[in-house]
């Protein structure tokens, strides 16, 4: 394969980047899950 | 007329506004958006993963450029997504600030700084192509410039939206340059049609049948469609937690209140 480096490099940014914002979403989803989900149980309890 | 017949809507339902805001319940949203989000994550990482695999081992090199031309898959769909992402953060914008629409505020904070990742992917990616191509990392062409502005703009966003300490004020800056920035979007698509850049011109268009080799355009639908429902998903994860985390803060201003009662 020609120009080997600049594909893999390109190829590795395009899974890095839209992977690395996929999981901090994810993980900021459930962590407000989570702290709504007690906020609400010491709300009512 | 009286004050009523101006400010409520006509009885048809027709209003725009109306009808726009029977979306914006924000209870309404998480239940939807938390249905349809594990589709949309799901499909969008199998035809990422398709396009990218299809166009990095199976599509064809091309005769010129060589396997660089793989590239593409990657740095197509992300240009598609710089745009279209800053539409979408413009269409919020517009709803925030004629309808007051009360999720559209948070779904444009969101889209901000993941527009800006795509268009920082489409800049790394086309700078990684240039330099076997036209034998430099970065060239001042009218198409390259463009697209940096419009990255420029989607920082402005993320900064000006999160620079005062009342957040209305901040949607409110932020979608007023957001709005001002869309006329980048028509600079960016036709400065290769208007100046003569070094940055090809379109090989697919919505009016006229595309240019390129269908063995290459299949892996790119892939891989464009693929991207599209990931950006998607990572705006609708972020705006479900937005709106959880405000609901956080009211839930606990109200206690404080209680309490000081």
């Amino acid at each position: 394969m020609t120009h080997l480096p600049y594909v893999v490099a390109a190829y590795v940014l395009g899974m890095v980047i839209p992977g690395t914002f996929a999981l901090a979403a994810f993980l900021r989803m459930r962590a407000a899950q989570r702290r709504l989900a007690a906020t609400d149980r010491r709300r009512r309890g | 007329m009286d004050a009523s017949s101006v400010v409520a809507p006509p009885p048809s339902g027709r209003n725009p506004g109306r009808s726009l805001h029977r979306f914006a319940n924000p209870g309404r949203f998480l239940r939807l958006s938390g249905a349809a989000l594990p589709w949309l994550a799901a499909s969008g990482a199998v035809l990422t993963a398709v396009g990218l695999v299809w166009g990095l081992f199976l599509a064809p090199a091309d005769w010129q450029q060589g396997d660089a031309v793989r590239i593409m898959y990657v740095h197509v769909p992300a240009a598609w997504l710089a745009s279209a992402g800053y539409f979408g953060l413009a269409l919020c914008s517009l709803l925030s600030l004629v309808w007051r629409h009360p999720l559209a505020d948070l779904a444009a904070a969101e889209i901000g700084p993941v527009g800006a990742g795509f268009t920082a992917l489409c800049l790394l990616t086309g700078s990684i192509w240039g330099k076997p191509m036209w034998g430099a990392w970065w060239v001042w062409d009218a198409r390259l410039t463009s697209v940096l502005v419009l990255f420029f703009l989607y920082l402005g966003h993320v900064a000006l939206v999160r620079a005062f300490d009342d957040p209305v004020r901040g949607y409110r800056s932020g979608a007023i340059l957001a709005l001002v920035g869309v006329v980048n979007l028509p600079i960016i698509k036709f400065s290769v049609d208007w100046w003569n850049t070094l940055h090809q011109p379109a090989t697919i268009s919505f009016t006229g049948a595309p240019t390129m080799y269908v063995g290459m355009l299949w892996p790119l639908l892939f891989a464009a469609i693929g991207y599209t429902l990931v950006f998607a998903a990572i705006v609708v994860a972020r705006t479900r937690a937005a709106v959880m985390e405000r609901r956080i803060r009211a839930l606990l201003m109200a206690r404080a209140d209680e309490a000081a009662a």
